[in-house]
C-alpha cells in the first residue's frame, strides 16, 4: 500500500502544477479577449474618461504580468481575491453556487451510476436481443440530443402537460430536503439522461470484451449460469475502464451543466462563470476554472486509484 | 338597452376587469353595442375597471440579471438592475403611465426663465428604508456621485451641463452651465436614483437602503430577489404586501414559468411566440410602443455616405413594413428617419412617411453617378433579435434600387468598442430615452461623443439649442418638429423601426388605463402600480 500511497502524493503534486500552468493559460486568455471589464461594465455608455477612471480604480493601468502575479501571491496562501464588478470575496462569490452544482451533480450521480452500470450489465447479458437495441437506440438518442433540447421536452410534459414537476429549480433557504429533492427532479434527470449512455456501453463494452477470454469460457463449460459468469467472473476484470468512464461523466456533472441551469433557471457556478467572462472579472473566472481543474484531476486520481484497488495484479506488483 | 347587447356589456365588463381589453376597445365596443359614449366612459370607470385590492405576493421572472450586478447607480447596466432600481429606490420625479412627467420625490419644480436653473421641492413626507427622512443632502449627495473628475458613473455625460447643485434645505437647486427645459425629465434616468448621503457627504449606495416603494428582504444578484411593502412611502399605490423577482435569462423558462402558473408575470417575451401565448386564456400579452430604437448610421463625413444622395437612396431601399412584419412580427412602430418616437413627447405626426421606392433611388443614384453602388454593412447577433436577419433582408430589397449591400457579420463581443462609432455603417439598438432633447443631444449634435453618423448640420445644431431652453411646449413642439425634417432628409441615420415592449402576465393580475413607454414592464414601475385583481 506504501506505493498506492507515494502515487496519490505524487500525482497531487503534479496536479498541482496542472493547476498553476491552468492559472497561467485563463489568464492570458481572459487577457486576449477583446475589451476589458471597464469597457464591459460601462458597456455602450463608456466614455473615455469614465473608462479611466474606473481602469485605474481597479488597478487595470499596471502591466498583466504584475497582476498575475499579485493575484498568485493571495492564491498560494488561500486568498483568492475580490470580484473586480463587485466587490465581494471570491470564496463567498463561488462557495453557495458551487454547493448548489455539487448538490445537483450528486443527485444525478446518485440516479445515473447504478442504473447505467446495471442497464450496461443487463445489455451485456442479453445482447444483440431486442432489449439491448431499444436501450442502446434510447441512450445514444438522448446523449445526441443538445442538453437544453432534452431539457424543454422534459418540461413540456412533465411540467406544462402534467404539472408533475415544477418548471423552474430556483431554491429557498426554507424547503425541506423532500422538497428540493421535488423541485431539482427535472434537471437532474436531464443530466441523468446525457451521461447514462455513455456509462452504459462502456460497461457493455468492457464486460462483452472480455466474454471471448478462455477464463469465462472456462465458468461457462463448468455449467455456471450466465448472469453469474458476468457479474462474479467478468465484471471483476472490467472495473478499470468503467471506473475511468464513470469519473469522467462525474466530473462532466460538475462542470459542463451551465446550458440545464440556464433552462432550468438553477443558481449553480456555470452561469456564474458565463457572467465573469462576459465581463472579464478575472478573480472570478481564474477561480471557477480551478476548481473545475482541480475536479479533473482528483477525479481522474480517483480513477486511477480505483483501478488499482480493484485489480489484484497492480494492487501487489512484483 | 336590449338582452343580447346586455349580455354583450356584462362580457365586455368581464374581459375589461380581467384587463384583456384596452380603454379604447372597450368603448368602441360598447358604442357598438348601443351605448353611448359618456355611458360607457361611465360603465369603464365604475364596473369595468378592476378596483385596486392590497395584498398578496408578485412573482416576477426578469430577463437579464447576472451575477455581476451590483447597488451601484453609476454602472447600473442589465435589465435586473434597472428593474430593482424602480421598485426599492426613488428619483426626483417619474414619467407617469400615460407618458407626461410626474412627481416622486420632488413635489414641484420650477426654472429662471432662461431654463438655467431648477429647483425642486422635496417631498416632506419621504423615508429611507431604514426610517430616516430623505434630505436634501441625499439628494445632492446622489447627483454628486455622478459628477466630477473621479467619477466612474456612466451617465457623468447626461449631468456634465450641471454646474452646481445646492443644498436649500427642504429644497435642491441644481445650476446648469446652459438653459435646459429638459433637466426634469432628464433626472428620469435610471442611473439618478436618490440614496443615502454618508457623514462625509458622499453617496452610501453600498447598503441598498432606498426611499422607494418595497424594500428588500433578499438579494442575491443573478439569481432573484425578494421585496416588501415600505408602507412609509411618500407615492400612490404599492398594492403588493411582497414581490419576488426571480432572474430568468433564457425565454423559453420565461415562458413557461407564465404558462405553468410559477410566476404572475415575465418580461421580454420572445416576438415569434406573441399569438400562440395571446391564444392562452389565462395570460394577457402587452405590446407597448416604445422609445426603443434600431438605428442603421452612417458616416456621413466618410464617402459614399458622404453624398447627400446617397443617404437618401438608401433609406428610400428599405421596405419598412416587411420588416417590421417578418422581423419583429408586427410588434414594432415605423420609423421615418428621425429619431423620435410617438412614445416620447412632442412628436410631430405631420411628417409624410417615407416609403419603399427603389426607383426613385435609381435615379437619384444616377444624377451622382453612382449606379450600382456597393456598401458594407456590420451587425451583430447580440444587438437585438433577429439584428442578422433584418440586415440580410434590407439588402435583398436593397437590390431593387441597384444597391449592393454586403452584410458584414462582426462578433457579439466588442461590438461596442470596435464596431459601433468605428466602421461606417453599422447597425445599433438605442435604449428608449425620455425626450427628443436629451436623444439628439446625445446622438445627433455636432460634436458628441456618440454622433455616431458624424453628423454636421448647422440649422440642425442651432435649433436643438434653441429648443433646449424654450420652455413654450407649442414652440418647442414646432421646433422639433422642423428638426425631425432635416435629420429625416439630410441626415446620416436610416430608422426602420422602434421595437415595441412585449412582456405579458396572467390575468389575475391587474394594471391601469395605461402603461409606460419608458421601460418594460410599466416603466418598470409595476410593483406600485400593479395589483391582483
Amino acid at each position: 500500500m506504501g506505493d498506492l500511497l507515494g502515487l496519490v502524493l505524487k500525482r497531487l503534486g503534479l496536479g498541482l502544477v496542472t493547476l498553476l500552468v491552468v492559472s497561467i493559460l485563463i489568464f492570458f486568455a481572459v487577457e486576449l479577449l477583446p475589451g476589458d471589464i471597464a469597457e464591459a461594465v460601462l458597456g455602450q455608455s463608456a466614455t473615455d474618461e469614465t473608462l479611466a477612471a474606473l481602469r485605474e480604480q481597479l488597478g487595470l493601468d499596471r502591466p498583466a504580468i504584475v497582476r498575475y502575479f499579485d493575484w498568485l501571491g493571495g492564491a498560494v496562501v488561500g486568498d483568492f481575491g475580490v470580484s473586480l464588478v463587485s466587490g465581494d470575496r471570491v470564496t463567498d462569490a463561488i462557495a453557495d453556487r458551487f454547493l448548489n452544482t455539487l448538490f445537483l451533480a450528486a443527485y444525478a450521480a446518485v440516479i445515473a451510476v447504478p442504473i447505467s452500470i446495471f442497464l450496461g450489465v443487463v445489455v451485456a447479458l442479453l445482447r444483440n436481443t431486442v432489449f439491448d437495441r431499444v436501450a442502446n437506440v434510447v441512450t445514444l438518442t438522448s446523449i445526441s440530443s443538445p442538453e437544453f433540447f432534452l431539457g424543454y421536452i422534459l418540461i413540456l410534459y412533465l411540467a406544462v402537460k402534467t404539472n408533475a414537476f415544477p418548471a423552474i429549480a430556483s431554491l429557498s433557504g426554507d424547503m425541506t430536503f423532500g422538497e428540493l429533492l421535488h423541485r431539482t427532479f427535472l434537471p437532474a434527470l436531464t443530466l441523468v439522461l446525457v451521461v447514462t449512455a455513455h456509462m452504459m456501453r462502456m460497461t457493455r463494452a468492457a464486460i462483452i470484451n472480455l466474454l471471448a477470454s478462455p477464463y469465462i469460457e472456462m465458468a461457462r463449460l463448468k455449467g455456471m449460469p450466465p448472469w453469474k459468469v458476468i457479474v462474479k467472473h467478468a465484471l471483476p476484470n472490467a472495473w478499470a475502464p468503467i471506473i475511468n468512464v464513470v469519473a469522467l461523466n462525474l466530473a462532466y456533472l460538475i462542470t459542463g451543466v451551465v446550458l440545464v441551469e440556464v433552462v432550468f433557471v438553477y443558481p449553480g457556478v456555470g452561469q456564474l462563470l458565463v457572467d465573469a467572462v462576459s465581463k472579464r472579472d478575472f478573480p472570478i473566472v481564474q477561480a471557477c476554472c480551478l476548481i473545475f481543474a482541480a475536479t479533473f484531476i482528483l477525479l481522474n486520481l480517483a480513477a486511477d486509484v480505483g483501478a488499482i484497488l480493484t485489480n489484484p495484479r497492480l494492487r501487489h506488483p512484483k | 338597452m336590449t338582452k343580447k347587447n346586455q349580455i354583450l356589456m356584462d362580457r365586455l365588463a368581464e374581459a375589461a376587469r380581467q384587463g384583456k381589453i384596452s380603454r379604447r376597445q372597450f368603448m368602441h365596443h360598447s358604442t357598438a353595442a348601443g351605448v353611448t359614449a359618456v355611458t360607457a366612459t361611465g360603465l369603464w370607470t365604475q364596473h369595468a375597471k378592476a378596483q385596486p385590492k392590497s395584498g398578496g405576493t408578485l412573482r416576477v421572472a426578469q430577463h437579464d440579471g447576472n451575477t455581476t450586478d451590483t447597488h451601484d447607480p453609476g454602472v447600473y447596466q442589465s435589465n435586473f438592475d434597472i428593474g430593482l432600481v424602480h421598485s426599492h429606490r426613488s428619483f426626483l420625479t417619474m414619467i407617469n403611465p400615460d407618458g407626461s412627467l410626474g412627481p416622486d420625490l420632488a413635489t414641484e419644480w420650477s426654472a429662471t426663465p432662461d431654463a438655467a436653473q431648477w429647483t425642486f421641492k422635496l417631498n416632506p413626507a419621504a423615508t429611507f428604508h431604514d426610517g430616516n427622512k430623505v434630505t436634501a443632502n441625499d439628494v445632492v449627495a446622489s447627483m454628486n456621485y455622478h459628477r466630477g473628475e473621479a467619477s466612474t458613473s456612466a451617465a457623468k455625460a447626461l449631468l456634465a451641463g450641471v454646474t452646481d447643485i445646492t443644498d436649500n434645505g427642504d429644497s435642491v437647486t441644481f445650476v446648469l452651465e446652459a438653459g435646459n427645459a429638459d433637466l426634469p425629465w432628464l433626472l428620469t434616468d435610471y442611473h439618478l436614483c436618490i440614496v443615502p448621503a454618508n457623514a462625509d457627504g458622499t453617496a452610501n449606495w453600498q447598503s441598498g437602503i432606498g426611499s422607494g416603494p418595497y424594500k428588500i428582504v433578499e438579494l442575491d444578484f443573478g439569481t432573484g430577489c425578494r421585496l416588501v411593502r415600505h408602507d412609509d412611502w411618500h407615492g400612490e399605490g404599492a398594492y403588493f404586501d411582497e414581490v419576488e423577482v426571480l432572474v430568468v435569462n433564457d425565454p423559453n423558462a420565461r415562458q413557461t414559468a407564465l404558462v405553468t402558473g410559477d410566476v404572475d408575470t415575465a418580461t421580454l417575451l420572445e416576438n415569434k411566440t406573441l399569438g400562440l401565448l395571446g391564444r392562452n386564456p389565462d395570460i394577457v400579452v402587452e405590446n407597448v410602443a416604445s422609445g426603443q430604437c434600431l438605428t442603421m448610421p452612417m458616416h456621413t463625413d466618410t464617402a459614399p455616405f458622404n453624398i447627400p444622395e446617397v443617404r437618401q437612396a438608401l433609406k428610400l431601399s428599405i421596405n419598412r413594413e416587411e420588416l417590421i412584419e417578418k422581423i419583429a412580427f408586427g410588434a414594432a412602430t415605423i420609423g421615418n428617419d428621425f429619431h423620435h418616437s410617438p412614445a416620447q413627447p412632442y412628436w410631430p405626426s405631420d411628417i409624410p412617411q417615407r416609403e419603399y421606392d427603389p426607383d426613385q433611388a435609381k435615379s437619384l443614384l444616377a444624377s451622382v453617378g453612382m449606379e450600382g453602388l456597393t456598401v458594407d454593412f456590420s451587425t451583430a447577433d447580440s444587438i437585438t433579435t433577429g439584428a442578422v436577419d433584418a440586415a440580410v433582408l434590407y439588402a435583398e430589397q436593397a437590390k431593387a434600387s441597384g444597391i449592393n449591400i454586403n452584410v458584414v457579420r462582426e462578433p457579439n463581443d466588442g461590438y461596442w468598442s470596435d464596431v459601433w462609432l468605428v466602421k461606417p455603417w453599422c447597425m445599433v439598438l438605442w435604449g428608449s430615452r425620455p425626450t427628443p432633447d436629451i436623444m439628439y443631444t446625445l446622438a445627433y449634435s455636432s460634436g458628441a461623443a456618440w454622433n455616431e453618423s458624424r453628423w454636421e448640420n448647422d440649422g440642425f445644431n442651432e435649433l436643438l439649442q434653441k429648443a433646449k431652453a424654450e420652455l413654450d411646449d407649442t414652440l418647442r413642439a414646432e421646433m422639433y418638429r422642423d428638426m425631425a425634417m432635416m435629420a429625416r432628409d439630410d441626415g446620416g441615420t436610416v430608422i426602420p423601426y422602434f421595437p415595441n415592449f412585449i412582456y405579458a402576465r396572467r390575468s389575475a393580475v391587474g394594471r391601469g388605463d395605461s402603461l409606460s413607454p419608458a421601460w418594460q414592464m410599466d416603466g418598470y414601475r409595476y410593483a406600485s402600480r400593479w395589483y391582483f385583481t
